[in-house]
């Protein structure tokens, strides 16, 4: 096996492709399916890495890096991609001066996601470049490529991963560092964005498009593979592979890299090839939509659908082929739906606010499971930081019997993220809303990044510290409070004091995440089943540590970490731990 | 060569992604093209996760579907039974007997199907069914049940025994290599 040639993750060939293109600057907010960039690209000393408070942050910080000569990067999911949009849309405007390239990481299937939106709308919108890779070869290739588009064309530069790109390992070969450095000149016509100048700025970047239109016709990005005249089907990204699975080398194939601009003359003449034409893209019929623009008929979206990730047993279907023979169980299998982690310190929390019946106005993490059974004790969740901003609304239309009994919970890393102006828009306009921040000292969901409050950066350094509750007392809270959520009547005394006051609050939450490795645990608890009634009481927080066996309690001791929660719900004094005894 | 595909199944932070690394640099370092596909985020958190390996001359989807599994190994007894669907005909299913609730058995809402091991079975599926905590635990520690698994899946291949060592020294940390081989040697014996 040569030495450069090895099995890589979608997002670590991305990382890779940095390191070769000679980026010298990421700046990120982590984000599933996109957090495995910036992670990877953290270990190359010669890349400057850093976790930004949110994406829009982080693509301003990446633009100001192009802006200085050193090329630059910043990824986020598509979601992440909403957040930073506002600088994008006048960054295509501007130009960059070294390369600017920005990762996108869409989640058809919604493996970890709200919504399963298509990136690709962005390219069209903000008139960039966008390149789509298909495996992790080209997610290496095309991230190096997108340096010298980005550079020759002075414009950002999409690549757009989804979650089967991202997260499959497949055979990459790497090559050597390039090292990239051009000069700052000032530039006021070219870089401040007024109407005078950015009046002049628009017809340059409708000249860019033209001259990308052309390059997409031949370029290394698109590719037809000729393989008869029957059946013709664009495609690109993953479902390449797919059609590639279920076809081999029996139908012909136009595999686009280039996503926008799209080819004409290329789709034309190869349209023109073949009897049947058709588009298998995921999501959004994009390319569909230009072919049909072309006065071409295709067929697409008809037969395949608009939601969801594909397979190459969904495009099998779509076309007419049998499912594969395999085996059935007559037996109903129970679901198993991802639950809080054992000694998870939202439990608690999420425990007393269904107690006391409370409304709760969710937020983006871990903590979002606190809507699942048995629980159940979230009603809303919506985007990042979007808990505080509806509690408000909520609360100013529903007067004192909402403000008496509706919170919002939000994550400390998500309320740095788009919490705080939610909470400013609270003082201000002054509705008696508290906010319950769930500060677990880390980016949980997706895997324990740092964030501003932590103290620490993305190399695990110690860094800059913002203080929670100084700077909700400096958004104008006065009341802030905070609580321990592994002690349940604590909780309660304090939510109910907050939720009755007439005045805007704020609780924190605060109890490291029970997975981070300096966490120390107590030893396990166990059930003394003489006192043991069998009352279930302990099972109505949903730990996966706890089960009923036999009419009584059992406790998985390779999972409980002695958190103590149950211990507090049993009247009988039955659960405890060992020494207890 | 036609694509031979491999399921890792189990319930999340049992330690999947770590048996998918390793059968990668084993079968890519066979001469094979490799694809694996992996779950990060949000499912990771105690649900049913699934890892696919896929290896031959030319891989082109990273994902296996209903009925293309040749082998499906699973952590855990109902990840067995939920994934059963995606076995090929005439493929084997290698299974951990543990049996760990899911919520809706925790709360009392459905109960764990009995007997699965035998059911499977009567479904004329091949199901290698055995006990890889205990033997995970006697290696040292449960943690090592991947590796068991690991070495009872090794038993259907033709790779020298070596070449999987090999891999195992390559993928895990050097203060866990004695466990793991140890962990390696006893699911590869108990196949046997």
């Amino acid at each position: 096996m040569e030495e450069n040639r090895q099995l890589m993750l979608g997002n670590k060939a991305v990382a890779r492709g940095l390191y070769e293109a000679g980026v010298c600057f990421v700046s990120s907010y982590p984000g599933t399916p996109s957090t495995e960039i910036t992670e990877e690209a953290v270990k190359y000393d010669e890349i400057y890495c850093e976790w930004a408070p949110n994406e829009k942050a982080a693509m301003e910080a990446a633009f100001g890096a192009a802006l200085s000569g050193r090329r630059s990067f910043c990824a986020q999911k598509h979601v992440g991609l909403n957040v930073a949009a506002d600088p994008l849309f006048t960054m295509s405007y501007t130009g960059v001066n070294a390369g600017l390239v920005i990762g996108v990481a869409d989640d058809a299937g919604m493996h970890s996601s709200q919504n399963e939106q298509d990136s690709r709308h962005y390219a069209i919108a903000a008139k960039v470049p966008l390149l789509e890779p298909s495996d992790s070869e080209e997610a290496l290739e095309f991230t190096k490529k997108a340096y010298e588009l980005s550079e020759e064309y002075d414009t950002p530069v999409i690549i757009k991963m989804c979650t089967r790109v991202s997260h499959s390992q497949s055979v990459v070969t790497t090559g050597p560092r390039e090292e990239v450095d051009k000069p700052y000149e000032k530039n006021i016509a070219k870089y401040v964005m007024m109407p005078g100048n950015a009046k002049k700025r628009h017809p340059i970047v409708e000249e860019r498009t033209r001259r990308l239109k052309e390059l997409s016709e031949d370029c290394e990005f698109n590719r037809v593979e000729y393989s008869g005249t029957d059946i013709g089907i664009i495609t690109s990204s993953t479902s390449y592979q797919y059609i590639k699975e279920v076809f081999g080398d029996s139908v012909s194939v136009l595999k686009l890299g280039l996503l926008y601009p799209l080819p004409d003359r290329l789709i034309r003449e190869f349209a023109g090839r073949v009897k049947e034409l058709y588009v298998v893209e995921e999501l959004d019929p994009i390319i569909e939509e230009h072919v049909k623009s072309l006065g071409i008929k295709v067929s697409g979206k008809d037969i395949l659908p608009l939601t969801d990730e594909f397979s190459q047993g969904l495009i099998a279907k779509a076309f007419g082929k049998g499912e594969k023979e395999s085996y059935a169980l007559s037996e109903e299998i129970p679901a198993r739906p991802p639950v809080m982690c054992a000694g998870c310190p939202h439990r608690g929390l999420f425990f007393v606010l269904k107690k006391l019946g409370c409304t709760v106005l969710g937020d983006i993490g871990c903590y979002t499971l606190g809507a699942v059974p048995p629980l159940s004790a979230m009603e809303m969740t919506l985007c990042m930081g979007a808990s505080i901003g509806a509690l408000h609304g909520f609360n100013k239309m529903r007067g004192e019997e909402s403000c008496n009994k509706t919170v919002a919970v939000i994550g400390d890393s998500t309320f740095m993220h788009s919490g705080m102006t939610g909470l400013a828009n609270v003082a201000y306009n002054e509705s008696d809303s508290t906010v319950i921040i769930l500060d677990n000292s880390i980016t949980g969901m997706t895997g324990h990044q740092q964030n501003p409050t932590t103290g620490y950066n993305i190399k695990g350094d110690p860094a800059g510290k913002i203080d929670l509750s100084a700077l909700c007392h400096a958004l104008g809270i006065e009341r802030v409070r905070v609580v321990d959520p592994y002690e349940l009547d604590e909780c309660e005394q304090v939510i109910k004091e907050e939720l009755s006051v007439k005045a805007p609050s704020v609780i924190i939450s605060r109890r490291p995440c029970a997975l981070l490795k300096y966490v120390k645990h107590n030893p396990p608890l166990c059930v003394n089943s003489d006192k043991c009634v069998g009352c279930r009481s302990c099972m109505r927080i949903g730990c996966p540590a706890i089960s009923f066996k036999n009419g009584k309690a059992v406790i998985d001791t390779t999972l409980c970490v002695g958190c103590g929660v149950c211990e507090q719900l049993c009247r009988f004094g039955a659960l405890g731990s060992k020494e207890a005894e | 060569m036609e694509t031979k595909n491999i399921m890792i199944v189990g319930v999340g932070g049992q330690g999947s992604l770590l048996a998918s690394k390793l059968l990668g640099h084993l079968l890519l370092s066979q001469g094979y093209d490799v694809k694996v596909s992996e779950v990060h985020g949000m499912s990771q958190r105690g649900g049913s996760v699934v890892t696919y390996v896929r290896y031959g001359d030319r891989v082109f989807s990273p994902v296996i579907d209903r009925g293309e599994a040749d082998y499906i190994v699973s952590f855990e007894l109902l990840e067995a039974a939920r994934w059963l669907p995606w076995l090929k005909k005439d493929g084997i299913i290698v299974t951990n007997t543990q049996q760990i609730d899911p919520m809706p058995v925790i709360t009392g809402a459905m109960d764990y199907p009995a007997e699965l091991a035998e059911k499977l079975g009567a479904t004329g599926a091949r199901i290698d069914a055995f006990d890889c905590l205990s033997l995970a635990e006697q290696a040292g520690s449960v943690k090592a049940v991947n590796i068991v698994l690991l070495g009872r899946l090794s038993g259907y291949f033709d790779i020298p025994e070596e070449k999987w060592m090999a891999s195992l020294k390559a993928n895990v940390p050097p203060k866990f290599l004695e466990l793991n081989e140890r962990a390696f040697h006893m699911g590869r014996k108990a196949g046997q």
